[in-house]
């Protein structure tokens, strides 16, 4: 459903992104998972649409990205500056469902619902800065649900979370991509995260951003936090992307430039 | 988070607290007043009648009508009703104008480029100066003291404005653009909500730029009626009490007016406190 063939991104001389080549198939969840500075958000803003790539294409089910293209949602990892203030919690689930052409109250209804499914239906009349952090990252996943995307893009949605409400949101997402079977593309720089979440991983290194491996998760697709971090295979897979994500800021002096290269052209 | 018990003292607290606050706020202005009436007692000067006597003329002149006009006399409904109708005329149109133009020079960088310098220009220009231009365009009366009071409130506005549409937070424009938002429901649902705290910061200046321009256009001559005319009026009688009257009157509406907006702005951004404070 999601194909991009040869997409580079380029600022002058510096090369943010390189060639990527990557498909997403219907139903899918793919994290990708990098090192800082890889280009992760600007590939992610790509396929939103949000900046326009300076090389390659984009295609979403069957057409050309050019702009913010239909039946795509995005999380952004800052909850707090994605959410409206002066709207309250289930207005701002209802505002993207405007474009739906619904009356007020089917709006107002399907926000309670996609709120109930993320058990925020008590705050639906607060505003999104009287919850915590877990809960307003909740309310912007409740928003994108609501809005019933063909592909969820998620950008490292649980970086500014706690590790126990990070678990929590992590098998939120892996709920909604079992029993709807949404099509999502998550970033992380967690590594745990993206195994533990993936059914395929892309290892991206960096200067510039490409891709490095792609890893098929050969775990059973029902995760849980504790089992399935102790499964030997989790583990045998966690230390190969690990080994891939470290080995590409180790080892990426004498095959990609080096950090030399890179202050040069800045 | 109080628990349950300590609800009750605290909230007796609040109320000596508040009672204190209104002490402190008022305190000044009694003791102000009440040495001004000794001064102008002792000193028993025609040009300075005593603050209790410019009351007592003021309610004599404006208020003690029937209860049907709410107290208000026939001179009052001449010298206040024109005067305050016009000032919202000139803010209703100051506003509604400097919203609309503020929100394209904010959010369009070409409207900026080109309209920049001609809005730096003419918000410089003292209102006062143009008096005469408008009394050429519109002769004298209303519509002339009506657009002396829109080119003077109109500046605050839209500039604070564009201000405000300009400083929209990037990931909200990008969720709005992720999300398709139409264009009018960007600006009515991003845009329009994160400027408004610097729109009404605004109002408040427009607001006492209105009221200084409101009082001057009815000095020029050919105005009959309104607090300006009246001043003037009383002036070449040496009606020394009205012209008081007029000036304590001025004082009290400008108090009251902001203290109304203030309201409003308090009901209207109660999220802006509450996001900032759960920011704090």
């Amino acid at each position: 459903m999601l194909e991009i063939t040869g997409l580079g991104h380029s600022y002058g001389d510096h090369h943010v992104l390189r060639d990527v080549n990557l498909t997403v198939a219907e139903k899918e969840l793919v994290t990708i998972v990098g090192p800082s500075g890889c280009g992760k958000s600007t590939l992610l803003r790509c396929i939103a649409g949000l900046i326009a790539p300076t090389a390659g294409s984009v295609v979403l089910n069957g057409t050309a990205i050019d702009g913010v293209p239909d039946g795509l949602a995005v999380v952004f990892q800052d909850y707090s500056r994605s959410l409206m203030p002066w709207l309250t919690v289930r207005d701002n689930v209802a505002l993207p469902l405007r474009r739906r052409g619904l009356g007020k109250g089917e709006r107002r209804a399907e926000a309670l619902r996609a709120l109930r499914s993320v058990g925020l239906e008590d705050a639906a009349a607060k505003y999104p800065w009287q919850l915590s952090g877990g809960m307003q990252q909740r309310v912007s996943i409740a928003r994108a649900l609501a809005y019933r995307p063909s592909l969820l893009l998620m950008d490292e949605p649980f970086g500014s979370v706690d590790a126990q409400t990070r678990e929590d949101l992590e098998d939120l997402v892996l709920r909604f991509h079992r029993d709807e079977g949404m099509t999502i593309l998550l970033v992380t720089h967690d590594i745990d995260e993206s195994v533990y979440l993936g059914d395929r991983v892309v290892v991206l290194a960096r200067d510039p951003g490409r891709i490095r491996k792609e890893l098929t998760v050969t775990l059973p697709p029902d995760r849980d936090q504790i089992a399935t971090r102790a499964d030997p295979a989790f583990v045998r897979l966690r230390a190969e992307v690990g080994r891939l994500v470290r080995g590409g800021a180790a080892d990426g002096g004498a095959a990609d430039g080096g950090p030399a290269d890179h202050l040069a052209s800045e | 988070m109080t628990t349950a018990t300590a609800t009750a003292p605290r909230r007796r607290g609040v109320a000596a607290r508040l009672a204190l606050g209104v002490l402190h706020r008022w305190l000044p202005l009694a003791v102000l007043v009440a040495c001004w009436e000794a001064a102008t007692r002792i000193a028993g000067s025609v040009f300075f009648p005593p603050p209790s006597d410019i009351v007592r003329w003021m309610h004599e002149i404006w208020f003690s009508g029937p209860v049907g006009r709410l107290f208000l006399t026939e001179q009052a409904g001449d010298a206040i009703g024109p005067s305050l109708g016009r000032m919202a005329l000139g803010l209703a149109i100051a506003t509604v104008a400097g919203v609309a133009v503020g929100l394209a020079l904010g959010r369009s960088e070409r409207a900026f480029a080109y309209l920049d310098p001609l809005v730096q220009f003419a918000r410089v220009i003292p209102p006062p100066t143009l008096v005469p231009v408008f009394i050429v365009l519109f002769n004298l009366g209303t519509q002339m003291q009506v657009a002396s009071i829109v080119f003077s409130a109109v500046w605050p506005i839209l500039l604070n404005t564009a201000d405000g549409a300009r400083s929209v937070d990037r990931l909200q424009m990008d969720t709005a653009e992720t999300f398709r938002l139409s264009g009018p429901d960007r600006i009515r649902y991003i845009v329009i909500p994160s400027a408004l705290p610097k729109i009404f910061a605004g109002l408040r200046l427009a607001l006492s730029l209105a009221l200084i321009l409101m009082i001057f256009s009815e000095l020029l001559p050919g105005t009959s009626d309104g607090l300006g005319f009246e001043l003037t009026n009383a002036q070449s009688q040496s009606d020394l009490p009205t012209v008081w009257a007029v000036i304590v009157l001025l004082g009290i509406l400008g108090y009251l007016f902001n203290t109304i907006l203030l309201a409003v702005e308090r009901r209207v951004l109660g999220w802006h406190r509450g996001a900032r404070k759960a920011d704090a």
